[in-house]
């Protein structure tokens, strides 16, 4: 593969970053840099994706435009990241999904809501979807049981196992073959989940400007635990229709509903927050371009979430059929896309950072 | 309006001033030569703080007591000091640290560097310009008033106070009053015109270090008013860095670690100096004024694949080749003139057990100038060359002052309202030579000073 303007870009930054190297106790990637002397296009895709995107080495940084050296690295890790996702997309085909990855994560989503009412329109008898059912399988009465775990669980799956496939990809080009013992996980695993490295080394992170700032971090959070509370919402009602043959709707004080609202709050709070940052943050240190693969799936989030309360606030009316269909419309949406949208960071970076773990614990012996 | 308190320059000496000045309930405006993306001067360039301490304390490891630091002052400067100023800084840089945490500094706990300074030195989280843009959002937050692209260009000087400053505000002349001034506007080295009423013809081909506006136009103004100074005026903080380097601010990374393990030949391809005296920390600072001083003001590095990975890398790539010969032709030497000094330089090595960390024993013998350490022969390809030229670094030329900071006029009588801090009195106390991390020891204690006394005199 030809090198890429982007490659050469963030190698002529790191060489700069690495005879400096002021910018050490920012985070995990100086140090992970300073074991090198020249950067093989492996190294740098691991080092792009071990940046957090903190800012904070671009604010301190007394290269940064306008000064000639230009040196920009979250907006050249930005970039770089986004190669990753398409070299390692998988199928191959679909790296494309990245190309312009705002508009194909928009109309996946809209394709997908289509494709869920038009089914639930056509599958279910007239009538149904206005109606105020209630009582168990109210659900079901409105989407089949069948289809609407049939559907989630066949792609789910898929986007798991692309996921997959692309991190073995990703591991195996960003420099492969490290010992990783079980305390390398654990500990990569750990600085993932508390995102340790979006602090700036402990003062907060460069969120919009040269002020140092902690929402970013916490709004990651509130979203991330969100999304896995509503994760978890969701197995919990699997178990609960499969093993204890008590399908939904839920009782308020279920723990489906519980763990399902108060995930879906952490996603809207955590989804716009994050939004809010993005679009008035300093563009300098961002890639504009990738501003609308950020954005994408922030919203997509936040609508999973809106609409998934919306159902859970009106599912005892007539409406609760168009919701219902509009919300798994969303969902199947989200299903599709994770291997194909800027969600991919997040087993990249754990991966980065599973290495790094194990690097590290070299360094130290 | 009138001010009560007027600080020139942008740098960590101005910086600390306008924020004391400020805190004390003075109204300070601060006036920054530099645009704001290049605000900051050579304080954006740093990295570390040297500061006393008598216990670990913070990022500081162990002890490094008054008696130790006044040591290596005294043996760097060669006795250039003034001993009370020197050592009334030096206990002052106790609390320095506690200071610049409290407006907004970040330090690292000292990992790698090049130098092993956890000991002594106190380094900056994110280097210099992390510090300057926490101590800018400190002042705009008290309210200090902040005008870029503003150059100061003459003080009215008269009668022993300043009556006026003048300066060229975005383009358009401004004249501001003030009761108290602090002149914090750093050295003159980024002045070549100025350097070549030492250095002549070869000041055009020094690189300087840091920032381009570091002028002198106000130590220059000051000086012609009568104003005591201090410091060698044809000396210069010099080391010896890559020849690549851009003009001004090419920074830290523009510097060669690789002396030590090279031979160094000037234009004629001829070596003329031992490029193994000591380790590179203790010679670090010579080479500046050795290239200075060779035809051309350039040299060049000669190693071979053994040393390659011994040193720092550096921001510019190496230029190799396979041969002698060959590197010679890219580095624009002589071939067979290069030929000749790396096989004499090689018939004289004697055996030895190479030791990149310590004086060691490998050294050459019969040979003018010897390589008294680390002399290994070269003759493992690729060969590795990097070309050298003066990077300068601050000049020693300052005004005079007072240990309260106050400025002295020839006479010896104090300016009733003028006060400096940083590289533009250095010189009082470092007169020759440098110690890392004093540099911002000096204009953090002095800023400090300068600020709380101009405050207080406008306050009376
Ligand atoms: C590459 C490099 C690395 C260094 N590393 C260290 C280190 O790690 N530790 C250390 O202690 N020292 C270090 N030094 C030395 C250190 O930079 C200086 O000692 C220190 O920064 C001096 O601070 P200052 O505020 O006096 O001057 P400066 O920081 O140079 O500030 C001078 C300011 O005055 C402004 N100015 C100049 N003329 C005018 C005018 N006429 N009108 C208005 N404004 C004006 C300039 O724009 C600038 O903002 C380093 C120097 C360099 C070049
Ligand atoms: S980002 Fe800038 S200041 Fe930080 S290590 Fe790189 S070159 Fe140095
Ligand atoms: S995580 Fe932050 S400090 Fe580290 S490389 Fe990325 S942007 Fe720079």
């Amino acid at each position: 593969m030809p090198e890429t303007e982007t490659m050469r870009e963030a190698r002529r930054v790191m060489e700069i970053c690495n005879a400096c190297r002021y910018c050490e106790g920012f985070c995990a990637v100086f140090p992970a840099m300073e074991m090198q002397r020249a950067f093989s296009d492996g190294d740098l895709t691991d080092l792009a994706n071990l940046c957090h995107n903190c800012k904070a080495c671009y604010y301190a940084c007394q290269y940064a435009p306008p000064h000639p050296f230009g040196v920009n690295v979250p907006r050249t890790f930005s970039l770089l990241r986004d190669e990753t996702y398409r070299n390692h997309a998988w199928p191959r085909l679909l790296a494309r999904a990245f190309a312009r990855n705002g508009t194909v994560v928009a109309l996946v989503t809209a394709a997908a809501l289509a494709l869920v009412l038009l089914l639930t329109g056509w599958l279910v008898a007239p009538g149904t979807l206005s109606h105020a059912w209630i009582g168990p399988d109210a659900f079901y009465r409105v989407i089949p049981w069948v289809a609407m775990t049939g559907v989630a669980a066949a792609t789910l799956l898929f986007s798991l196992l692309a996921l997959g496939i692309g991190g073995v990809r990703f591991w195996r080009a960003s420099g492969g073959g490290v010992p990783v013992r079980r305390g390398d996980v654990l500990r990569g695993l750990h600085d993932a989940v508390t995102l340790k490295n979006l602090g700036g080394g402990g003062h907060g992170c460069n969120d919009r400007d040269e002020a140092f700032s902690m929402a970013r971090r916490r709004f990651h959070h509130v979203m991330a635990y969100g999304f896995l509370a509503c994760f978890a919402a969701t197995c919990i009602a699997a178990f609960e229709a499969y093993a204890l043959g008590r399908p939904a709707p839920y009782p308020l004080f279920s723990l489906p509903v519980i763990f399902g609202t108060l995930g879906g709050i952490g996603l809207l709070v955590g989804a716009s927050g994050l939004m809010a940052l993005k679009l008035t943050a300093d563009p300098v240190p961002a890639a504009r371009r990738l501003l609308g693969a950020d954005v994408a799936l922030l919203a997509l989030l936040w609508l999973a979430a809106a609409t998934g309360l919306i159902l859970l606030i009106f599912r005892s009316t007539a409406a609760m059929g168009a919701l219902l269909a509009i919300h798994l419309g969303v969902i199947l949406a989200l299903f599709v896309l994770l291997p194909y949208s800027k969600f991919v960071h997040a087993p990249y970076r754990t991966l980065a950072l599973i290495r790094n773990a194990a690097n590290s614990a070299d360094r130290v012996q | 309006m009138v001010w009560d308190v007027l600080v020139v320059g942008g740098g960590n000496a101005a910086l600390c001033a306008a924020i004391t000045a400020r805190e004390a309930g003075a109204s300070v405006v601060l006036l920054e030569h530099a645009p704001r993306a290049f605000r900051g001067g050579n304080s954006r360039h740093t990295r570390n703080l040297r500061a006393m301490h008598d216990a670990p304390a913070g990022v500081l490891t162990d002890v490094y007591g008054e008696a130790e630091y006044w040591d290596d002052l005294l043996r760097v400067t060669g006795g250039a000091t003034d001993e009370h100023l020197a050592r009334m800084t030096i206990r002052a840089s106790a609390d320095a640290p506690a200071w610049m945490s409290a407006h907004g500094v970040n330090f690292q706990p000292s990992l790698t560097g090049t130098l092993n300074l956890g000991r002594t030195n106190a380094f900056f989280l994110g280097g210099g310009k992390a510090l300057v843009n926490a101590y800018f959002a400190a002042a705009e937050r008290l309210g200090v008033t902040i005008l870029y692209d503003t150059e100061v260009t003459d003080l009215e000087l008269d009668n022993g106070a300043v009556r006026a400053v003048n300066t060229v505000s975005r383009g358009f002349p401004l004249t501001l009053q003030a009761r108290s001034v602090v002149a914090a506007s750093g050295g003159f080295q980024a002045n070549i015109g100025w350097l070549r009423e030492y250095w002549g013809e070869a000041a055009d081909n020094f690189i300087i270090r840091g920032t381009p506006f570091a002028q002198g136009t106000v130590l220059r103004d000051l000086l012609g008013h009568g104003v005591q100074q201090v410091g060698d005026p044809a000396q210069c903080h010099a080391v010896a860095i890559d020849a690549r380097a851009p003009k001004f601010d090419g920074g830290i990374v523009t510097r060669l670690d690789c002396v030590p393990f090279s031979i160094v030949v000037d234009r004629a391809a001829w070596r003329f100096y031992d490029e193994g005296e000591d380790v590179w920390p203790k010679r670090y600072a010579i080479w500046g004024r050795l290239v200075a001083q060779r035809q051309g003001q350039i040299a060049y590095a000669i190693l071979d694949a053994k040393a390659a990975k011994l040193f720092m890398p550096s921001v510019f790539p190496a230029i190799r080749a396979g041969s002698i010969a060959e590197l010679a032709g890219k580095l624009g030497l002589d071939p067979a003139a290069l030929e000749t000094t790396v096989s004499r330089y090689n018939a004289s090595v004697r055996p030895g057990n190479f030791d990149s960390a310590a004086l060691d024993d490998c050294r050459t013998e019969g040979l003018d100038p010897p390589k008294t350490h680390w002399a290994r022969t070269i003759d493992t390809p690729p060969f590795i060359g990097y070309p050298l030229r003066p990077g300068i670094t601050f000049t020693y030329l300052g005004v005079k002052v007072t240990e309260r900071a106050q400025v002295l006029m020839r006479n010896g009588r104090p300016v009733a309202n003028l006060w400096a801090s940083g590289e533009i009195m250095a010189g009082n106390i470092l007169g020759k030579g440098y110690l890392a991390g004093f540099g911002m020891a000096i204009g953090t204690v002095f800023g400090r000073i300068a600020g709380a006394e101009a405050a207080r005199h406008a306050g009376n």
